[in-house]
């Protein structure tokens, strides 16, 4: 039993960490052609993201081996179910993942505004299909004994779409101030303006989307059941105004800290509105996979735990010591003067 | 075509144009990772210069290999959700250590190495590359003990209507993950040597920087030298533990249909499956292939026909693979010889037969990664896991044709593109050679300007 929801949190916490750190990889791509003007800009904000994408992205890729190792059946229905827009995602990312590395490697103009295009693309496309994705985990698939009677475009329902725009919201803001704190000068102010402008957007898909989860889903039930977990969605709440006075006060580093939090938290409520499932079902509820009837054997469940108590850590250590060697601005002379540099 | 077939195709296609990437960031690697330690010990900067050079070829390469990989993880989801569902409680638990354990130290440490040339120390910055050399080696131990487990699954009980992990170690000590971990890894090896050797042996043919490729050129001809016979070693390892716990692969390998003591080896055989003999046979190398299998010349080999031709795998395929690579093992020996004697004892730079022939070489390797694959896994059919699963009944139930068929057509093309740009700029930094311009290569960065 206990087991089982430690890998639960173990499962929400790897989604959320997730999002929070290729969440600003996201949100600055799809600000790319926004806030980068000249060349210069483009080639800034992209070496910006160059050290780290890849390390953001694996915790996608430990979040689908965890959901396998841990969750064999929910792994498998989820992606087969979700088959269409699983598809879509994995080619933007890969399209992402390119664009970065071959986009300063020839000095044709329509050749990089083409990557540009796909920078922007392979990074709005994903932040959006996570947000529908889980949108409809969070209202449930419709799904049964029989099977999945759903297809890509009954993803796309309106609080699937809502939870979408509110992916899209949290990850621009958040990208925009990431780039804020790691450009300088003109394309800083431009960030951080472009934040400040974009918040009351984010504001208003928030609210919009904490009323209709009332009604979509049944995420509000274990609150009402132990008030105590209000304190999640609160802070989430708190989280998203700091972001507002943080950036006011001219310290885009702790308003980035404080978007950082909000998408811990706004995941973070999710997952405690799911508990204990991972995906409900929308039409018969002895179909939703739970995490007592979708998980591995305590045996893999103990290795695994093993595995991830051991690695983890280490992975953070390391993690935070390369993100101190690239703490500093990225500026357009060095990126000018480095052949090596994307 | 129906979806087992479609998504079947899919797996094959998405996999091999991944496995384009791999095998060479596998060994380019560590030859990327000895150079810069051979400029960090000597402060030879011709050392600096091949670091540059070989680690911008390198990371081209590598940029989609990784993000193909993703697509791997996913689709035993999307495709095979029966597999997933089946096996996942034994199967991805490899899967999991493999992203928590390797591909974290390779993504972190490929950024400090590419980004980081003047804000790290000389030697921190060489272990960076050490480190995602380690890395992605580690990720293929993880990755081959898995499809190991496909070949000879261990460590499991059937329960609970699916396969449930029982014993952890004998997952990872499982023979026939841990020779096809170091059959791949020295074949990945070997990939990178033919590279390295091929595109020194362009600019050789043209006088380009003879100094620079010659030393690169001796650095690729020794590894390869030492990885090609490291692949004949375990690969012939590999052959004994398959004719031990895959006996139709071996028969299909070696087109034998008749159980026998002592069977001989034909070098020329065309195998004639719809009437379950061979159409041709001679040459024949007495006992070799009951030596190949079990190293005793009077060994029992079973026949296909000992097996009903349900659970027999395609044999043209596996036969004509095996042999192909086989062969092409064989020669790879012999050229990397050639090269180390006369890249050391001989003048190179004027050897234009070898050099041309190693230019038209550089494909090879990759091919015959290629051939052993469709021999491991052509030859396991009819199962996904051998005598556990079938492969018809573990393909995802609730996707429809048109969207395999969608994806299938959109991974073809979104890869057929990829791959061609990706070539196209490795071609073009491979003829461009080597930067000289040291001032900016060693120009602090990160400073006020």
């Amino acid at each position: 039993m206990g087991l089982q929801i430690t890998w639960f949190i173990l499962w929400g916490v790897l989604w959320a960490v997730y999002f929070m750190l290729d969440g600003f990889v996201m949100g600055a791509g799809i600000l790319h052609n926004l806030i980068g003007k000249s060349d210069g800009d483009k080639r800034v904000m992209i070496n910006t993201i160059g050290p780290i994408w890849e390390g953001n992205e694996v915790w996608l890729v430990t979040a689908g081996g965890v959901t396998f190792a841990a969750f064999p059946t929910t792994y498998a229905l989820m992606f087969s179910y979700l088959y269409s827009a699983l598809f879509l995602l994995l080619c933007a990312l890969i399209v992402r993942g390119v664009s970065y590395e071959f986009r300063s490697k020839e000095e044709s103009t329509t050749w990089r505004k083409g990557w540009d295009t796909a920078i922007m693309l392979g990074n709005f496309l994903p932040a959006l299909l996570f947000g529908v994705a889980f949108g409809n985990i969070f209202e449930g698939l419709p799904m049964d004994a029989a099977g999945y009677h759903g297809s890509l475009l009954s993803l796309l329902n309106p609080y699937g779409l809502l939870t979408g725009l509110l992916f899209v919201a949290l990850f621009v803001v958040h990208g925009a101030l990431y780039l804020t704190v790691k450009s300088t000068g003109d394309l800083s102010k431009r960030s951080q303006a472009t934040a400040d402008k974009l918040w009351p957007g984010l504001l208003l898909v928030a609210v919009a989307f904490l009323v209709y989860t009332n009604f979509a889903t049944k995420l509000y039930d274990n609150y009402l059941a132990h008030p105590l977990l209000m304190i999640v969605p609160a802070l989430a709440v708190v989280s998203l105004l700091a972001i507002r006075i943080l950036s006011a006060k001219g310290n885009p580093l702790a308003a980035f800290t404080a978007s950082s939090l909000t998408i811990l938290l706004v995941v973070g409520t999710a997952i405690t509105g799911l508990f204990p499932n991972l995906i409900p079902s929308s039409i018969d509820p002895s179909s939703s996979l739970t995490l007592y009837n979708s998980s591995s054997s305590p045996y893999t469940l103990q290795i695994m735990l093993l595995v991830v108590a051991v690695f983890i850590p280490i992975i953070i250590g390391y993690k935070i010591w390369v993100y101190r060697i690239f703490r500093a601005p990225v500026r357009e002379e060095e990126v000018l003067a480095d052949k090596q540099a994307y | 075509m129906d979806v087992l077939t479609l998504s079947r195709l899919q797996f094959a296609i998405t996999s091999m144009f991944h496995f384009i990437f791999v095998p060479l960031t596998l060994g380019l690697s560590i030859l990327t990772a000895f150079m810069e330690t051979r400029y960090v010990i000597t402060g030879d900067t011709t050392y600096l210069k091949m670091t540059k050079f070989w680690g911008k070829l390198f990371l081209i390469n590598f940029a989609l290999g990784v993000v193909t990989g993703i697509t791997m993880e996913f689709q035993f989801g999307m495709n095979w959700a029966e597999y997933s569902r089946y096996v996942g409680d034994i199967f991805g638990a490899p899967l999991a250590i493999e992203a928590t354990v390797a591909f974290f130290l390779e993504s972190v440490f490929i950024g400090l190495w590419i980004f980081g040339w003047n804000k790290v120390s000389k030697k921190v910055h060489a272990v960076s590359i050490w480190l995602v050399a380690l890395a992605t080696n580690l990720s293929a131990l993880w990755i081959l003990l898995a499809n190991g487990w496909m070949q000879h699954p261990v460590g499991y009980v059937l329960r609970n209507n699916r396969a449930e992990m029982v014993d952890f170690m004998a997952l990872i000590t499982n023979p026939d993950g841990l020779l096809k971990f170091a059959h791949q890894l020295t074949s990945g090896y070997t990939v990178a040597s033919f590279f390295v050797m091929g595109v020194s042996a362009w600019h050789l043919l043209r006088k380009n920087e003879t100094d620079f490729f010659i030393r690169s050129f001796r650095i690729a001809a020794t590894f390869g030298l030492v990885s090609t016979i490291a692949v004949g070693i375990f690969g012939d390892m590999s052959a004994v533990e398959v004719a031990k716990v895959q006996p139709t692969k071996f028969a299909a390998m070696e087109s034998v249909w008749e159980s026998k003591h002592g069977v001989g080896m034909n070098l020329l055989l065309l195998p004639d499956p719809p009437n379950e003999c061979n159409s041709v046979e001679g040459v024949c190398v007495p006992n070799a292939v009951s030596i190949l299998a079990f190293h005793d010349p009077n060994a029992l080999i079973k026949g296909l026909k000992e097996f009903p031709p349900e659970l027999r795998p395609p044999v043209l395929p596996t036969f004509i693979s095996f042999r192909l690579m086989a062969g092409l093992g064989t020669y790879f020996i012999l050229a990397s010889l050639a090269a180390v004697i006369l890249s050391r004892w001989g003048k190179i730079e004027n050897q234009k037969l070898l050099l041309t022939l190693l230019l038209y070489s550089l494909p090879l390797p990759y091919l015959a990664n290629f051939l052993g694959w469709v021999v491991a896994e052509v030859g396991r059919q009819p199962w996904i896991v051998y005598g556990v699963l079938k492969t018809s009944d573990a393909v995802s139930k609730s996707i429809s044709l048109s969207q395999v068929i969608g994806s299938l057509v959109g991974f073809t093309l979104l890869y057929g593109f990829l791959g061609v740009v990706d070539i196209y700029l490795l071609a073009k930094f491979a003829r461009k050679g080597p930067d000289n311009d040291l001032t900016t290569m060693l120009k602090p960065r990160g400073q006020e300007a």
